[in-house]
């Protein structure tokens, strides 16, 4: 039993990692959400394209691929046009990549979110003289963001599951630990049954608050 | 003053209003009737550009309305909606403070004060920490109409306030229409309330497939009709 507990301690060791690259990525996804979502619905058509092909490209791509071109790809490439660049840690490319993944997700999410509200809420905040932005500001966006939550969440639990491709690019988080204590050990079963203990302490009870919340969201509907 | 210049309105190739000429002056009361799909709230929603007119103008006091400045003017024209429109995470005092703090810049308590004298007259103070899903049709109804008066318009348009209340509701939100027809309000409904109409009306004009049909005082067209398309919307809507 011994040699379990201490694959999980392990592979514990890597959720400041997991957790850390997750919550920056997801606020940064949820910024960049907004503003892909906010692109799509602008009367610009140019606007418009970009939003989508941003959204196609990021979505038609394994995230694992997009961290390998970002951590990678990127610095060669900058390197050939006669710069000396280097990621000072691979940990920001690994970042920036799982924020720029969770924003073409969460830019459907909160579109979606956005266009569930009734048309008559922007109709009577414009009726008061508001601009279009100030509107989506005080009226649409605290409305979206009531339904946008659960989905939002789930997308956090999600992103926190796919940092795990993130050990391929240098990241030390929670497979990687596992990943590493199993060439040292070669206790492998044990390793790997900790490593997806590890993510179960964190997504479990994420999500068990996200059907506690949607659960009342129906009741209060329902009320 | 308001005044429209054969205003149009298509949607693709419906074509909902086919050229409107109308004035309202100050302090007077317009009713507007007519069949569903006579273009009506097209006209209503087009007099503050919730609906672009194809072509035509509209003046409010001398002043073409435009995109560049249909902002400004929508401060001085209040809207009532069918559907009521309440803002829903807000509660009912924050509803009506909401326009005058972040479009006119009052300050907070001001706006407050002023809110709750509003939720007075309209006879629901005592609501006024609630949320707009705790109330009633009709209680709904007139915090919209106090929101939309927290402006301080100087017209107020109303785009048939009574059709989705239950029948029992319907007096209560017409007394407060009454009671701001008697202090002034210049008023544009679009109604399908003919006892309103009568009573209140400066002037009714009946709507039939985007052109005015008729015009004058609520006995000229709701009681002596001269048109024949007139005659026979009444003689369904009249009991």
């Amino acid at each position: 039993m011994g040699v379990y507990l201490k694959g999980f301690l392990i592979a514990c060791k890597g959720i400041p990692a997991t957790v850390g690259v997750s919550m920056i990525a997801i606020i940064l996804g949820a910024a960049l959400g907004l503003l892909l979502a906010l692109c799509s619905q602008t009367k610009s058509k140019a606007l418009q394209v970009i939003a989508k092909i941003y959204v196609d490209v990021v979505r038609g791509t394994p995230m694992l691929v997009q961290a390998l071109i970002m951590a990678y790809g990127v610095p060669w490439l900058i390197q050939t046009w006669g710069v000396n660049f280097t990621w000072p840690s691979l940990v920001i490319p690994a970042t920036m990549v799982c924020g720029l993944n969770s924003a073409a997700y969460l830019s459907e999410v909160i579109r979606s979110g956005i266009q569930a509200i009734d048309k008559g809420q922007m109709e009577a905040a414009r009726s008061l003289g508001m601009t279009h932005g100030m509107a989506m500001r005080l009226v649409i966006i605290p409305q979206a963001i009531r339904i946008i939550l659960p989905a939002f969440a789930n997308e956090f639990v999600t992103l926190i599951k796919e940092t795990s491709v993130l050990g391929y690019v240098g990241v030390i988080e929670i497979l990687r630990r596992g990943q590493l204590w199993n060439a040292s050990s070669f206790e492998t079963f044990p390793a790997y049954i900790g490593v997806a203990l590890a993510y179960m302490i964190l997504t479990i009870p994420l999500s068990k608050i996200i059907n506690g919340y949607e659960r009342k969201m129906a009741r209060k509907e329902a009320a | 003053m308001i005044e429209v210049r054969n205003l149009k309105k298509s949607f693709g190739d419906l074509h909902v209003l086919k050229g409107i000429d109308q004035t309202v002056n100050d302090g007077e009361v317009l009713c507007i009737v007519g069949p569903s799909g006579s273009g009506k709230s097209t006209m209503l929603r087009c007099i503050n550009r919730l609906e672009e007119p194809s072509s035509g103008e509209i003046y409010i006091d001398g002043e073409l309305i435009t995109e560049n400045n249909i902002d400004k003017v929508r401060t001085k024209m209040g809207m009532v909606f069918q559907s009521f429109n309440l803002f829903p995470h807000k509660s009912v005092i924050e509803n009506l403070t909401i326009g005058p703090v972040n479009v006119k810049g009052v300050k907070e308590e001001e706006a407050r004060a002023k809110g709750m004298k509003l939720l007075e007259r309209v006879g629901l103070a005592e609501k006024a920490e609630e949320y707009p899903r705790m109330l009633s049709g009709g209680q709904q109804q007139r915090v919209a109409i106090a929101r939309a008066l927290a402006m301080d318009p100087e017209v107020m348009l109303f785009d048939e306030p009574t059709s989705a209340l239950d029948p029992e509701m319907v007096g209560e939100v017409l007394d407060v229409m009454k009671d701001l027809a008697r202090d002034g309000m210049t008023m544009v409904v679009v109604t399908h309330e003919m006892g309103f109409a009568k009573e209140v009306a400066d002037k009714v004009i009946f709507m039939d497939d985007g052109y005015i049909v008729e015009e004058g005082s609520p006995q000229a067209v709701l009681e002596n009709p001269q048109m024949e398309r007139t005659k026979d919307f009444l003689s369904k809507v009249l009991i």
